[in-house]
Formats: structure tokens, C-alpha cells, sequence
């Protein structure tokens, strides 16, 4: 932490009562750091899986088996009707519980699948949800002139979306896309239920501790929309370089 | 058109195709043969681009048989892969892919889908861009090429699988005047070297230079067929008549 | 240039119908039976006997979340509608006004705003020497309904922005006043197109309501874990669970056939 920032924070709190202990403290800060990695690390897994799973289930819907078909529709409807937190919650403690535990390596047991572990099982499958449908409406919205000539050119299904599909859908359903991973960092908070130390966590520990919740509260919230931010702009700078030459809106 | 003509390369028989309660195709049959080059003329709604779909697989047919090459069309057995490398077509709506430059365009189905080398492909790929004239703009997106240029393109990129049909649907229809022309003047020299070319038109001055024989279509039938310069200027049925009137 | 095929504006698609309910009930009935039937042996109740004890519990906490849903929506539509209308105001200082604390509210996950809301708002107000309390639940819907005003907000201005300027236009060659062309001509149009995503939006808080159970207010999944904990049986989780996911999806998934029904009628009627 440049010294700049701590004496400037060290005089707010003398002058005014203002605490935040996160520029000041250097406990405070590197658990609010690690909390931040947390974060992170769980959005960004969470991100892969979710756009994996949402193109196995785009492809199961648009497939010819029926088992498969309804499959990926029970799935999708299951996680966008049902509270976050619950399935959360049902993960973690209902299915957690039911899994047997191992040995830590320190003569106590612990559960096979950690706590961080269940956050990104239950909030990949969710964000999937949302993206088998995204994907969907993308892949249909590709003109279906442009199948017919793959199809003409002997593209077989999984060629077909590999080179024609997926890459066209991909330009047209980035706004949708970019939402939903929006939706998924924010949605990550929730892990701060089965007390996963991302940043909402670390950051209540904190303020528990010091009892400075006002100063950490805006701290968090600056975060969290510098996160988002980083995030989108991540996105439209993607979406910016896959830009077609020729682009009429 | 000087040349002889070959073995018959596609056969079709008593082709039928429906869409639920609409009989699209009511009984088709015709034979072209290696080398010949056949214009389908007739109104809107006769069938002709279902005809055409029907010949490469890509739309199934309710009853009758299609043979190309020796391989019968419905056959739920058949290979698709070879029939397509037999087959080529081109669209009206050019169907580029447009995250592919013109050069990719071209080369990507003999390297996916026939995997042959792709050094070989590109030398190959070139060669037919120079062919249809279009020799400097391999690098270019199809959203930086003018309909004719893409029309062109795609018309390379059914070569490049070395069909031994081409089935051209209205390609020229989407263009204007002086672009029609490099196309039709491509397709003409095509034909020039012997391929077999079927093509669905409405543009009667190339028909009655370039094609073998002429077909015309309406409600889902054959009404009449034969040489450009009989059917054209001297039909035999009424319904031709009337159709020639109102175009020509 | 031409137009390349690819790059039309994608086709309204809307999500057909999901003919999977049956499917869903199906699963969902099979999951609970096994659940309940697979347990056997001598015990104190079987799990049916559990669900049954606790069930209408663990409904009337539900309900709870209902109403918890229904009075946000209300008090985030009322603040949100206003903050809409200055997203599209010709003076740009409510313009940035209102695009800054939509933007704010609606990249805020909404978990961190309730705690905001929750610590930081006192127990009860004092107004002009009248003293208003203020409980946990009340200060709850005022923190739910916050991240809701600032997707209404953008819902009101999607549903304005989409009303063609011709509409304006006309109204205005009809000698319509501002207020009136409003009230007679964009409203009604507009309100048609907000009413899809205004349901989705419902639906999303109806589900987002259980996060109040984090900040120590009794709701469905409070209840649900207290049974569990009272009755001290593992086996008992997956079925209570189970029962609460299929409570809110009983209530949100015909939410979602409704709005997809009516998205695809706006489409229809253009």
C-alpha cells in the first residue's frame, strides 16, 4: 500500500472519524485482497463452465434426440424458476450432506466438495441456464441461407456449428451474453451463505471486527461496480475485435 | 453448344415434393446429361429452387427418385458427403460466410469436410479466385465485396470441391445490370469447358446463347422442354406462350 | 456495400412455450416420492410424515416471501418509473443524474445494497417529531426495491425509446399537448411493451426475496433450515429442500409462460 494512501487515510479518520481500515490496516487490507481473489477466481471459473454448459445445452435443444431435447429444457426451466440462493442452499447442505467426507490430512474429516467448490457447481449451473437460451436465440437468429450453403457444402451438424454457427452466433448474442456474466459476478455474493471467503464475506468480517460497516460499505460498492466495469469492458473489447469488416447495424 | 455430350449425369423421375397440404413439385422428370448446360425458366412458385434443393439433398422428396452420378438421392443411405462433393450449388443470396475472408471462404470445405492438405487447397483456391477473375481480393471479408464480386466467390467456392454438377438458383437475380453481367459471363465460360450446369434463371438472352436445352416449369410440372432457339421463339404449349409474353 | 444476410437484426425469437412442465412435475414428484418412500425402517416419523408437519410452515414463510416481493415491486416501480422518465429527458443534468444512480443500483449486487440498507438505515425515523419504526422486514423491501427502480427505470425508457418518432410527430400535428400525447397516445402503446420484462423483472425478485433470510429475517428458506435443524435428521434436507424449490417454481414458471405468451402477441401485433 504506497504510504501516500495510508496517510491520507489515517488523517480522514483523525479528522473526520472516518475508519477505512482497508487503506490503513495491513491485516485488514490483505484480507480484504484475498477476499477480492476470491471473488474473482469464482467468477471466473464460474464464467467458463457456464458458457460450457450453455453451448452443451444450445446443442442438445437444437439436436435431433428427444431425450436430449428434454433434458436441456427441464434443466433450463429448473434453474431460471427457482431462487439462486435455495439451490444454493440445496447444494451445500442437501446434496453436501448426503456426499461422504475424507480425511484432511490433519486427523479431521471434511466434506469431498468444499464450500467454493458447491459456489461454483450451483452458480455455473445457473448462469448455464441463462445461456442455453441465449445461445439458442443466437444460433436461430443466423440466417438460415447461411446453413443451407454449409450444408450444400457437405457440413456435417457438429462442423456446421463449430465453424458456421457458433462463430456467427457468438457476434450476434454478445449484448445478452455480456449481461447474464454481469448477473454472474454479482451473483456470487450469495456464497457469502455457506460462509465461502469472497469478498462480501471477508469485507462483513471486517467490519465486524473494526465496526466501521459505513466506510466498508462504500468501499464494497466501489469495488463491486469497479468489477463489473472492468468486466464489461472486457467484453466490448472482445466483441470490438470480432467485429466483421462491412458491419451495416 | 459444340461440344458432345456425355452420359446422363442426373435423372430424375416422377419427382414429387410436398410441404404438408401445398404439391410444390408434381411430377418431374428430366435428364441432363455430362457437359450439358439446362435453364429451367418459368413464374414464381413453380417450384424451380425446390427442384434444384431436391437435386443436392438438401431438401427431401415426397415421391419419385433423383439419381446424380449414379447415387439415388433418397436413399436414406446415402453418403451426403460424397453426393455434396458431387453436387455444387450456388444461391441467389450469396451465403458467404462472412467471418471468412474470400480466400477462407473458398478453401474451408475441401479442408473440413474432404481433408485434403491444406497447402494443396490454397494453391488450388487461388487458382479458381483467378479463374472467376477475382485474383486480388483472396484477403478481402464478403462484406467488402459487391454482390457481383460475391456471387463470383461463391461460385469458386462450389468448384473448389470439383463437383461434377453445378446448379445455379437465380444467382443473377439480386444484381444489378452491369454486375449480372461478370456473372453470367463467368457461368458462360464454365459451361464453355464442359461442366454440367443446371440453372434456374429468368434471364432469357443467356438461356437462348448459352443453354443445350430449356425447361419450363409451371405448377409444379413440366409444361415443355427443348432446344433455347425451338422453345423460345417457337413454343408448343400455351402456357408458354403466355409466360414468354409477359417476360420477354 | 451490401447488406450481408448475417447482420439483420436478429428475428424476435422468443423462447417457445416450454412443453416441459409435464416433465418438470414428473421429476419433480418422482424426486419427492423417492425421497420420502426411500427412507424406511423403524423410525420416530418417516419423511412424509415430516413434510406434512412442516410444509404448511415452511408455505406460510413462502407466502411471506410473496408479499415481501409484491411490496417491493410496488415501491421499486413507484421509484423507478420517475427515474426513467429523467433517463430520457432533453437537459442533460437530469439525464446524468439519472443515468448515474441507474447505473449505480443496477451494478450493485443486490445482496451488498440490502446490507447496505439494513446496517446503515436506523431502527426507526424521526419526522417532524413523529417517530416511525422501522423493522428489519420494512427496511428489507426498501433495499429489494432499490436494484428494482433502476431496472425499472430502464425498463420505462426501453418501452419510450421504442415508440417511434412518428408517433410524437403525429400527435403533435393533432394539436395534442405534451402531457396529453403522453397520456393518449405513447403511454398506452408503451405500458404494452414494459408489461414483458416488468413480469420477468417480478419474477427475479419473487426469487431474489430469499436473501433476506441472510440478514435475519424470517422467510421460506429461514423456516426450511429450522426445520431441518429441529428435527435434527439429515435425510430430511433434500426433501424440504426439494419442496421449497418446487413452491417458488410453482409460482415463477407460469410468471414466465405468461410473459413469454405476451411477448409473442407484441411481436405478432408489431
Amino acid at each position: 500500500m504506497p504510504a501516500f494512501v495510508v496517510r491520507f487515510f489515517t488523517w480522514l479518520n483523525d479528522a473526520y472519524g472516518l475508519n477505512f481500515s482497508v487503506f490503513t490496516d495491513a491485516y485488514d487490507g490483505q484480507r480484504f485482497l484475498l477476499g477480492l481473489w476470491t471473488t474473482i477466481e469464482l467468477s471466473v471459473v464460474c464464467i467458463v463452465f457456464s458458457v460450457l454448459l450453455g453451448m452443451a445445452g444450445a446443442w442438445l435443444i437444437g439436436g435431433p434426440s428427444r431425450l436430449g431435447r428434454a433434458v436441456a429444457r427441464v434443466y433450463v426451466q429448473a434453474f431460471r424458476n427457482t431462487p439462486p440462493l435455495v439451490q444454493l442452499a440445496f447444494f451445500y447442505f442437501a446434496i453436501g450432506g448426503l456426499l461422504p467426507q475424507i480425511g484432511d490430512g490433519a486427523g479431521g474429516r471434511e466434506p469431498i466438495v468444499s464450500g467454493f467448490g458447491w459456489a461454483v457447481i450451483s452458480f455455473s449451473l445457473l448462469a448455464g441456464a441463462f445461456n442455453v437460451e441465449i445461445f439458442r436465440a443466437g444460433i436461430e437468429a443466423v440466417p438460415g441461407e447461411m446453413v443451407e450453403a454449409a450444408e450444400s457444402l457437405g457440413y456435417g451438424r457438429f462442423q456446421l456449428y463449430r465453424y458456421v454457427l457458433a462463430p456467427l452466433a457468438l457476434r450476434i448474442c454478445m449484448p445478452a451474453l455480456t449481461n447474464n456474466l454481469v448477473n454472474l459476478v454479482k451473483t456470487t455474493t450469495l456464497a457469502y451463505a455457506i460462509a465461502v471467503p469472497e469478498l462480501l464475506y471477508a469485507t462483513s468480517q471486517i467490519w465486524s471486527e473494526v465496526l466501521n460497516v459505513r466506510e466498508m460499505m462504500y468501499v464494497l460498492l466501489a469495488v463491486y461496480i469497479a468489477l463489473v466495469a472492468v468486466l464489461v469492458w472486457l467484453m466490448e473489447r472482445w466483441e470490438r475485435a470480432l467485429r466483421l469488416p462491412g458491419f451495416v447495424a | 453448344m459444340a461440344h458432345a455430350l456425355g452420359p446422363p449425369v442426373v435423372v430424375l423421375r416422377d419427382v414429387a415434393k410436398s410441404f404438408g397440404a401445398a404439391a410444390v413439385l408434381q411430377g418431374v422428370s428430366l435428364t441432363v446429361h455430362g457437359g450439358e448446360t439446362v435453364c429451367i425458366i418459368g413464374p414464381s412458385g413453380s417450384g424451380k429452387s425446390t427442384l434444384l434443393r431436391c437435386i443436392n439433398g438438401l431438401v427431401p422428396v415426397s415421391g419419385g427418385s433423383i439419381t446424380v452420378a449414379g447415387r439415388e438421392v433418397n436413399d436414406p443411405a446415402l453418403d451426403r458427403v460424397a453426393l455434396r462433393r458431387d453436387v455444387g450449388i450456388v444461391f441467389q443470396q450469396y451465403n458467404l460466410f462472412p467471418h471468412r475472408t474470400a480466400l477462407q471462404n473458398v478453401m474451408m470445405a475441401p479442408v473440413h469436410v474432404l481433408k485434403q492438405d491444406r497447402a494443396e487447397v490454397e494453391r488450388r483456391a487461388r487458382a479458381l479466385l483467378a479463374k472467376v477473375r477475382l485474383a486480388d481480393h483472396g484477403d478481402k471479408y464478403p462484406g467488402e465485396l459487391s454482390g457481383g464480386q460475391q456471387q463470383r466467390v461463391a461460385i469458386a467456392r462450389a468448384l473448389a470441391m470439383a463437383p461434377k454438377v453445378m446448379l445455379f438458383d437465380e444467382v443473377t437475380a439480386a444484381l444489378d445490370p452491369e454486375t449480372k453481367k461478370e456473372v453470367l459471363v463467368t457461368i458462360q465460360e464454365l459451361a464453355g469447358e464442359g461442366m454440367t450446369c443446371i440453372l434456374v434463371t429468368h434471364e432469357m438472352g443467356f438461356a437462348r446463347r448459352v443453354a443445350d436445352r430449356v425447361y419450363f416449369t409451371d405448377g409444379g410440372v413440366i409444361v415443355e422442354d427443348g432446344p433455347p432457339s425451338e422453345l423460345l421463339e417457337a413454343p408448343r404449349e400455351a402456357r408458354t406462350r403466355d409466360f414468354l409474353d409477359k417476360v420477354l | 456495400m451490401t447488406d450481408l444476410p448475417v447482420l439483420y437484426p436478429p428475428r424476435p425469437v422468443v423462447a417457445r412455450t416450454a412443453t416441459s412442465w409435464p416433465w418438470l412435475l414428473a421429476a419433480a414428484l418422482a424426486l419427492l416420492a423417492t425421497a420420502a418412500w426411500g427412507q424406511g425402517g423403524a423410525r420416530q416419523t418417516t419423511i412424509l410424515e415430516a413434510l406434512l408437519r412442516w410444509g404448511p410452515l415452511i408455505f406460510g414463510g413462502f407466502l411471506f416471501n410473496v408479499v415481501t416481493s409484491v411490496l417491493s415491486m410496488a415501491l421499486g416501480t413507484a421509484l423507478g418509473a420517475p427515474l426513467g422518465l429523467m433517463l430520457i429527458a432533453r437537459r442533460r443534468l437530469p439525464r446524468g443524474v439519472g443515468w448515474s444512480l441507474t447505473q449505480f443500483f443496477r451494478n450493485a449486487p443486490w445482496l451488498v445494497l440490502l446490507f447496505y440498507v439494513m446496517f446503515l438505515l436506523p431502527f426507526e425515523l424521526h419526522i417532524g417529531g413523529v417517530t416511525i419504526p422501522l423493522p428489519d422486514w420494512a427496511k428489507a423491501v426498501l433495499g429489494l426495491s432499490l436494484p428494482v427502480a433502476a431496472n425499472v427505470a430502464e425498463i420505462v425508457r426501453g418501452g419510450l425509446q421504442s415508440i417511434p418518432e412518428a408517433q410524437w410527430s403525429a400527435a403533435e400535428g393533432l394539436a395534442f399537448g405534451p402531457f396529453q400525447t403522453i397520456r393518449l397516445v405513447i403511454l398506452p402503446q408503451a405500458l404494452r411493451r414494459m408489461l414483458p420484462p416488468w413480469m420477468n423483472l417480478y419474477a427475479i425478485l419473487t426469487m431474489a426475496t430469499t436473501l433476506i433470510s441472510i440478514v435475519g429475517i424470517q422467510d421460506g428458506l429461514t423456516i426450511t433450515r429450522a426445520a431441518i435443524a429441529a428435527e435434527a435428521r439429515p435425510d430430511l434436507m433434500l426433501p424440504l429442500y426439494l419442496y421449497l424449490l418446487l413452491l417458488f417454481f410453482a409460482y415463477c414458471y407460469p410468471i414466465a409462460l405468461i410473459t413469454q405468451a405476451l411477448e409473442r402477441r407484441l411481436v405478432v401485433r408489431g
